[in-house]
């Protein structure tokens, strides 16, 4: 099986040209080609994870298939090939599982949209795209697979293309995402140019005995704006809030196992670039830390329900950069596994929210519960496993995180983590206690989706609730002997991290409990009380709208000049290139008079010139 | 008794050839479009069995050689006449005459660019290229009622004509300077007794005969009036296949005879790929009609494929064989969305390409795609052929040289896209019909379409495959 790897990221890119070119009329014949694809695909890796467990493949010795794609022997050589070890093995179930779930799910949710077989095809690209990010062995293979769920992600963001919000929130990502990952190629060329590889392995032997770190440090640091950038970390955040403009199965699909994960499987894949520069790893620690604590401010204070769930991804995702920063990749890449299940859970369970009312402001709703009570009831599983609360998914492996920065000796971030942990808590069950709990507010009457919806819901809500066991510190075996860097090491289990974690998180729903859990004014009065907060929180820190500013003053101030020495100085060196090509190309033409005695004579006169040209020397003797 | 299963390819190609033109004069003329199936089997055939006798090596009767490198070429030339063949079943039966004559020239005319790409020896490689020249002459004026046919076929015999006297000239030179005709023993001879003046001269004239052949500037003036005139079929094949048999025998004289001389003629081929890059691709720009844009497209190409020779290394034959292969498919693919415009429309013009992406998707796909790769544009396959070429210098030294060919490549980008402008932007005409496009020629298009995606998404198989015939070529 694990020699066939390779087919599964085939089987969905192939599956987008067949819907594409000859099932788009039949619409559920598209969504039953895309589905078909990618569970071929989930079948594979499960098998491919399960030899991995067979073969006793390890992160030290994983298994490789190469075949040179372009070479020039001494000068260049890029591969085509897959790299399996336990990482990418974890990676692929997780991504078929999620990318499976949604597109089944999406059956019920898409009915009756006129692109239905388009956004099948795209979905499929898309999980081909991130599935050949995972298996890529080297760094030019990720960068195009990189590349390709970037552009899926402008396609699927901008789906409703009609609707401005949704093609500018489009734009807007793919932008961003260009801007990082101009970093990133910098980054991976400078290491190319030093080691002359693009090959994972063959740098993970170099790197280490590399002397000149100051280098070193600086493809890291570029090669880190790629998931700054992927993985919506601040500064580059901006797209992903916006990014919910796209139909929802499509943002449960950014938010847990495609887009976003990217940047911190990159972090994985290149952690040993990483590891050996401690100033950069603090960076990596504390850009992750910052945006874990600064987005989840910002969901508190947010009323749509995609974008409270945005938020909680970037603060997420802020644990999972934090994790790697601070040394344990392990923790980073279990907290990615057990985050893409309830995440995409909560995504899919708003969607069946939005599906049933087409509202998104969780002020409008209320009292869902009752109408809808499989959504409800996993969503209230995912958002205490996302809270963090024994023994759901979320609780291991966030605890794995502030362990590890506990252990490491990063007593600030540990704290930091600890307050988000509160936060999640906070902003999850306000979401909770407000939409499905209380009063009918604005006579919105919800009603169960159909079970094409609810039964990936019900799947999602088991791994929520499972999916952390495979990496408690009580079982002997976990992720962490699976999945590591350098030394697999066993992870004690933290007593007081785990209780704090857990009282903290009781006090954060408890807090959502009295504010919004029963009819209450103090809100209101705190949002009064507290404007000048409130506001900024409400306005996500007028991030965007100090962006737009310095876009407006700045960037196209800028581009004013440079517009105006553009047409004026490089526009008229460059048609006057282009004129004098063409010109010369229409004068030139003349040479051809279409006369036979003409042509002989040009051939007779060349010979000539080219005898008198060599013969000079030759009657000098200088050949030889 | 010589090793004559080695010629197995040749005699059968000959056997076909024959074949065909006996079956023009048995089948009866309403049935004679069924020829042109036979000849496409025939030569589908041929390829299976050149394909497996690609490792073969050896000589025949003193002279004549049978190697990787040769066989390459020969699978290059029947891939060609296939397309060709497939190409013209319809355009031929419109013109109305002997259509077994037709298919019999077209294989006829690859036996000779076989003969030319095996020949050890410069007589039988003169045999060959008059084989190829005097059936292409036949060809080239085979719209007997159409006065630029008729001129193309004159033009193509007086001026080859002329260059075959040149070649000649050059060939008694050398055989006189060096007292063998055995490009082997010339080789030895060379590198004994160094150059003499006669045999410097004899290089510079086979350099010209050579150039003719694969339209190196200024040798290249026959070629957009015979391209222009002669039926879109076999231009598509003179084109490509004609300039990959010259490709083929000038590496042979020139890296199998003369490598001893290569400071003296390396220079010679330097002049020639400036001049060729430069002017095939200015002179591209302003042509309104699809067969002169690609005709000067094509003297283009002739001017990366001579940085290959330039580079006088392993890489660079390894670099010509690649961008060889996928010329005959980008070009050819090219030719039959042309042919298959002309089927319908009657018209070569570009402007009447005009909203063709809206008429016929297919054969407009064909057409961008197959520019595109000419272009050297990714993921197509042309990208990567560029690629070796210009890496194939690079790594002589010749980065100046690269540069120009990424310049001029931009240029070709212009006129390329030109077409595509009108394809997709323009506004087809009022009451025009869909183009529409025969089984046969859809399927030979999607097919070269396919190549052209594969080659450009994973070329190693090819490359090692070409870089591996290559390699004969330096070896002691």
């Amino acid at each position: 099986m694990i020699k066939y790897a390779w087919l599964i990221p085939v089987f969905p890119a192939v599956a987008f040209p067949i819907i594409i070119f000859l099932t788009r009329k039949v619409r559920l014949l598209s969504a039953l080609v895309a589905i078909a694809a990618i569970a071929a695909s989930f079948v594979m890796a499960v098998g491919v994870l399960r030899e991995v467990f067979l073969l006793g493949v390890t992160m030290e010795k994983p298994v490789e298939y190469a075949a040179p794609w372009l070479q020039i022997p001494g000068l260049l050589k890029i591969e085509a090939g897959i790299l399996i070890d336990p990482l990418a093995a974890v990676m692929l179930l997780v991504v078929t599982l999620v990318a499976l779930l949604v597109e089944i799910y999406s059956v019920g949710y898409m009915h009756g949209d006129p692109g239905f077989s388009s956004f099948f095809s795209y979905l499929s690209l898309f999980s081909a795209s991130m599935l050949g990010l995972v298996l890529a062995n080297n760094y030019f293979m990720i960068f195009f697979f990189w590349e390709l769920v970037g552009l899926c992600s402008y396609l699927l963001i901008g789906f409703y293309y009609h609707k401005h919000s949704a093609a500018r929130a489009g734009l807007k990502a793919f932008v961003t995402n260009r801007v990082a990952d101009f970093g990133f190629m910098l980054g991976f060329f400078f290491l190319f140019a030093m080691f002359g590889t693009f090959n994972f392995r063959e740098l993970a032997e170099a790197i280490p005995g590399y002397q000149n770190t100051g280098f070193l440090a600086l493809a890291a640091a570029l090669v880190f704006i790629g998931p700054i950038g992927k993985s919506a970390q601040f500064p580059l955040h901006v797209w992903l809030p916006d990014a919910m403009e796209g139909p929802t199965p499509v943002s449960a699909l950014i938010h847990a196992a495609t887009m976003v994960a990217a940047g911190v499987y990159l972090l994985a894949r290149a952690f040993v670039l990483f590891a050996s520069l401690p100033g950069i790893m603090l960076l990596v620690a504390y850009v992750g830390g910052f945006t874990a604590l600064f987005s989840a401010t910002i969901a508190v204070a947010q009323r749509d329900i995609k974008r409270i769930l945005a938020y909680s991804t970037m603060s997420q995702l802020g644990y999972m950069v934090m994790a790697m920063g601070v040394g344990s990749m392990t923790a980073g890449m279990f907290h990615l596994m057990t985050h893409a299940f309830f995440k995409a859970l909560l995504f899919l369970g708003a969607g069946s929210v939005i599906h049933a009312l087409e509202e998104q402001d969780i002020f409008r709703m209320g009292g869902l519960y009752k109408d809808m009570k499989v959504t409800a009831s996993t969503f209230i599983i995912a958002a205490l496993a996302l809270a963090g609360l024994p023994p759901l998914a979320g609780f291991w492996s966030k605890d794995e995180i502030l362990a590890a920065a506990f252990d490491h000796g990063f007593t600030g971030l540990y704290i930091l983590g600890t307050l988000v942990a509160f936060l999640t808590a906070f902003y999850m069950f306000r979401l909770i206690f407000v939409a499905f709990f209380g009063n009918r507010r604005a006579g919105l009457h919800g009603h169960e989706s159909p079970l094409t919806m609810t039964i990936p819901l019900l799947i999602l809500a088991v791994l929520s609730v499972v999916a952390g066991f495979v990496g408690t510190p009580f079982a002997s075996h976990g992720f962490s002997t699976f999945v590591y860097y350098g030394e697999p090491h066993h992870v004690e289990p933290n007593y007081a991290v785990m209780l704090l974690s857990t009282l903290v998180a009781l006090a954060g729903i408890g807090l959502a409990w009295l504010l919004y859990g029963r009819p209450s004014d103090v809100p209101e009065k705190l949002a009064t009380r507290y404007r000048s907060i409130y506001t900024l929180l409400v306005n996500k820190f007028y991030i965007d709208e100090i962006y737009m500013w310095l876009f407006r003053r700045v960037v196209l101030g800028l581009s004013e000049a440079f517009n105006w020495h553009d047409r004026h100085v490089v526009d008229g060196i460059f048609d006057g290139v282009g004129d004098l090509t063409r010109i010369s190309g229409q004068k030139l033409r003349f040479l051809q008079t279409g006369n036979l005695q003409t042509y002989a004579l040009v051939i007779f006169t060349a010979v000539v010139i080219i005898a008198l040209w060599m013969a000079a020397p030759v009657l000098g003797g200088v050949i030889q | 008794m010589a090793n004559l299963y080695l010629l197995t390819v040749e005699i059968l190609t000959a056997a076909l050839g024959l074949g065909l033109l006996a079956l023009g004069l048995l089948v009866p003329k309403s049935d004679r479009r069924g020829i042109g199936y036979v000849a496409a089997a025939g030569l589908a055939g041929l390829m299976v069995a050149a394909f497996s006798m690609r490792d073969a090596s050896g000589v025949v009767l003193g002279g004549y050689v049978i190697d990787p490198f040769g066989t390459y070429f020969k699978i290059l030339f029947l891939a060609a006449a296939l397309l060709t063949a497939v190409c013209s079943f319809d355009y031929v039966e419109k013109m109305g005459f002997n259509q077994g004559e037709y298919y019999a020239l077209l294989v006829l005319a690859t036996l000779g660019m076989m003969v030319l790409a095996s020949s050890g020896e410069l007589i039988s490689l003169y045999l060959g290229l008059e084989l190829m020249t005097i059936t292409f002459c036949i060809l080239a004026a085979y719209h007997l009622n159409d006065a630029k046919s008729a001129e193309a076929g004159i033009k193509y015999v007086l001026l080859g004509a002329m260059s075959s006297a040149i070649l000649l000239y050059g060939l008694s030179l050398v055989y006189g300077a060096s007292g063998s005709t055995v490009i082997k023993q010339i080789g030895q001879t060379v590198a004994a007794s160094g150059a003499s003046p006669a045999l410097l001269l004899g290089t510079i004239f086979l350099l010209a005969g050579f150039a003719f052949k694969v339209t190196a500037v200024p040798f290249h003036m026959w070629s957009p009036d015979v391209y222009e005139g002669a039926p879109t079929p076999v231009t598509g094949f003179l084109s490509v296949a004609s300039k990959a048999a010259g490709f083929a025998a000038l590496v042979r004289v020139f890296f199998g005879a003369l490598p001893d001389l290569h400071n003296f003629w390396v220079q010679l081929f330097i002049a020639l790929a400036v001049l060729t890059m430069v002017l095939g691709n200015l002179v591209a720009i302003p042509q309104t009609n699809i067969k002169r844009l690609l005709a000067y497209s094509s003297i283009s190409q002739a001017g990366y494929l001579l940085l290959g020779v330039v580079s006088f290394s392993v890489l660079g034959i390894g670099a010509i064989m690649y961008y060889a292969m996928l010329y005959v498919f980008g070009n050819m693919g090219a030719f039959m969305a042309a042919t298959a415009f002309y089927n319908t429309e009657g018209s070569d013009e570009i402007k009447d390409y005009a909203g063709l992406a809206r008429r016929s998707p297919l054969v407009a796909a064909v057409m961008l795609f197959s520019l595109l790769s000419l272009a050297g544009i990714p993921p197509m396959a042309g990208f990567v052929g560029k690629f070796y070429l210009f890496m194939s210098i690079i790594s002589r030294g010749y980065i100046w040289l690269a540069i120009l060919g990424i310049l001029m490549s931009m240029v070709s980008v212009y006129y390329y896209l030109l077409v595509a402008k009108a394809m997709y932007l323009g506004n087809p005409p009022e009451g025009s019909r869909p183009v529409r496009v025969a089984p046969g020629l859809q399927v030979a298009m999607v097919v070269s379409l396919l190549v052209l995606f594969i080659l450009g998404i994973y070329p190693t198989p090819l490359t090692d495959y070409a870089m591996n015939s290559a390699m004969s070529f330096f070896m002691p």
